[in-house]
């Protein structure tokens, strides 16, 4: 049995309850602008996670930059399994929300920290929209 | 979210089964960010290009035009956004028939949804400008931006599957910049440098956008002098949409919404100032190498003036690397007409129509043409092709031509 080490609310949710390897940085996320999607990569030089995959990844990460791609990418990339597992985020834009709709990609945002900096890169978390809670597991 | 009698009608599915998805698709963006109801809105814009879609996203939408045609027509005018090509020239750009037929099938699946198709990032130049507190559905960020700030219209960015839904439906979720509350200032910035080339209008609205750094955030700006044309304009605001996701600005006593500052900011937000040296920082940054491969003018797409000012610059010109000029398919018969295509295409440019260099597979245009350091005026390009395997440089479209006659980027 897996141990309960800490709980973070968000005050936004969608989809299904999933669990995996987090991904983290204090960053950005564009589909468009900082994915190679066919490699399953960052690929935008000047992000910090440039050359990682981030395929079946809870995406850990700071808010939505960009266009308005994303809203079709994540259900492209979902069409192909290569697509993060969740995307959990501090604030994220309606182009996110929207693309996560489509693309069937659960999402958390909105907490009373930075949850970038509470979430340790490769950690095991769930994911639990209806609750609205991301959980630390070990 | 609260629904009045029709949505009751189309989430019963009593006007088919298209309508019934596009309102359950917007009650959950609507739920996900707390909107109490809808809004009606009068038009809508789609960003679709096939590079987005993919073969998954095509399919999505030639089922949805399967349905019964009463069933699946638009009920507000819709538009699209740049194509993924243009046809006329896609041989150059190395754009394979598997692009062309994804293209083909998305008009065709279009057409039958009563889309207009009017492949343009600059419909506020073009198509028809929204007006003053009219609610739209607009897609593409930098149409959003110039909407919402400079004609006093009221939308969020509606990505391609949200625009179609709104279309469909003839309203959206009342959530972010529909709330009068949303549109209020959040940060001041002082600008102390009023740019004059389209480029560094650009580079200062990055800047900008890099400080406000998310969607929610709206700056209300003081210190430009004098009053900026659209095309000014449309650059500032594209490139703070691109480098910050920024919906809506403010320039005190220019912008409909913010005569005074005190309009649309409460005293003691947080401030900040912008200077010259960010705008020549922000610029210097891209600039990696002294030769350039391919010069491309695009994103926004050109205005007619736009085009004026370069074949201008192009006349009498020999190139000697190529140099793209991307316009609307609304502007490309007058730029024909004036004589400004021949002038770019004599020089050895070419013109191109109905897409939009980044939303046209430019990563397999650069592999097809080894095409890598680019040189270009817009700050929005240079913000994304760095993720598709460029180095783009900003500079001004006079250094730009330049660039093309010499193949070095001075």
């Amino acid at each position: 049995m897996s141990a309960v080490t800490k709980i973070f609310h968000a005050r936004q949710s969608m989809g299904r309850t999933v669990r995996g390897p987090a991904l983290v940085a204090r960053d950005g996320f564009s589909a468009r602008y900082d994915l190679d999607r066919v490699a399953g990569i960052f690929s935008r030089p000047a992000h910090k996670l440039a050359g990682q995959s981030y395929v079946g990844k809870i995406l850990v990460l700071d808010t939505a930059k960009g266009g308005v791609a994303t809203a079709w990418m994540l259900h492209e990339m979902k069409s192909r399994g290569i697509v993060p597992l969740a995307l959990v985020f501090n604030s994220v834009n309606p182009i996110l929300a929207q693309g996560a709709a489509l693309g069937d990609v659960p999402m958390l945002a909105g907490f009373d920290e930075d949850i970038t900096s509470a979430i340790p890169n490769g950690a095991d978390v769930e994911v639990n929209p209806q609750r609205g809670v991301l959980t630390v597991v070990e | 979210m609260r629904l009045d009698g029709e949505e009751q009608e189309i989430l019963a599915g009593k006007l088919g089964p298209v309508r019934q998805h596009a309102l359950q698709h917007q009650m959950m963006v609507g739920a996900f960010f707390g909107a109490e109801d809808f809004v009606p809105v009068t038009q809508a814009h789609i960003m679709a290009d096939t590079e987005s879609l993919g073969e998954a996203g095509v399919r999505w939408l030639e089922g949805l035009a399967a349905a019964e045609e009463s069933q699946r027509q638009v009920r507000i005018p819709t538009i699209t956004d740049p194509r993924g090509t243009d046809f006329a020239k896609a041989a150059f750009l190395g754009h394979t028939p598997s692009m062309l037929d994804l293209e083909e099938r998305t008009i065709v699946a279009f057409v039958k949804l009563g889309v207009i198709m009017t492949n343009t990032c600059i419909n506020y130049q073009t198509i028809q400008a929204p007006a003053r507190n009219e609610h739209v559905a607009f897609g593409d960020t930098g149409v959003v931006i110039y909407s919402n700030s400079i004609c006093g219209a009221r939308s969020n960015y509606e990505g391609g599957p949200s625009a179609l839904a709104a279309g469909l439906t003839g309203r959206t979720p009342r959530y972010g910049f529909h709330l009068p509350q949303q549109r209020r200032a959040t940060m001041h910035i002082r600008v102390e440098f009023t740019p004059a080339s389209l480029n560094e209008w650009g580079a200062l609205g990055g800047v900008i956008g890099r400080i406000a750094g998310n969607y929610w955030q709206v700056p209300a700006i003081e210190g430009i002098e004098g009053a900026p044309r659209s095309d000014q304009l449309k650059h500032f605001g594209a490139a703070m949409a691109s480098f910050g996701s920024i919906a809506m600005f403010h320039i005190v006593g220019l912008t409909p919404e913010a005569e005074e500052l005190g309009d649309v900011a409460q005293a003691g937000l947080p401030g900040h100032r912008v200077t010259r040296a960010d705008v020549d920082a922000l610029q210097r940054s891209y600039h990696s190498d002294d030769r350039v491969d391919v010069v491309v003018f695009s994103a926004p797409q050109l205005s007619l003036y736009e085009l004026r000012d370069l074949a201008d610059l192009c006349a009498g010109q020999q190139f000697k690397v190529p140099l793209l000029a991307v316009t609307s398919p609304q502007v490309k018969p007058d730029s024909d007409r004036m004589g400004y295509t021949r002038r770019i295409e004599d020089a050895g440019g070419t013109v191109l129509s109905g897409m939009c260099f980044y939303q046209s597979y430019a990563r397999e245009i650069a592999e097809a043409r080894g095409w890598k350091r680019l040189a270009t005026n817009s700050a929005k390009l240079v913000n994304i092709l760095g993720g598709y395997g460029y180095q783009p440089m900003l500079a001004s479209m006079q250094a730009c031509v330049d660039a093309a006659v010499t193949g070095k980027l001075s």
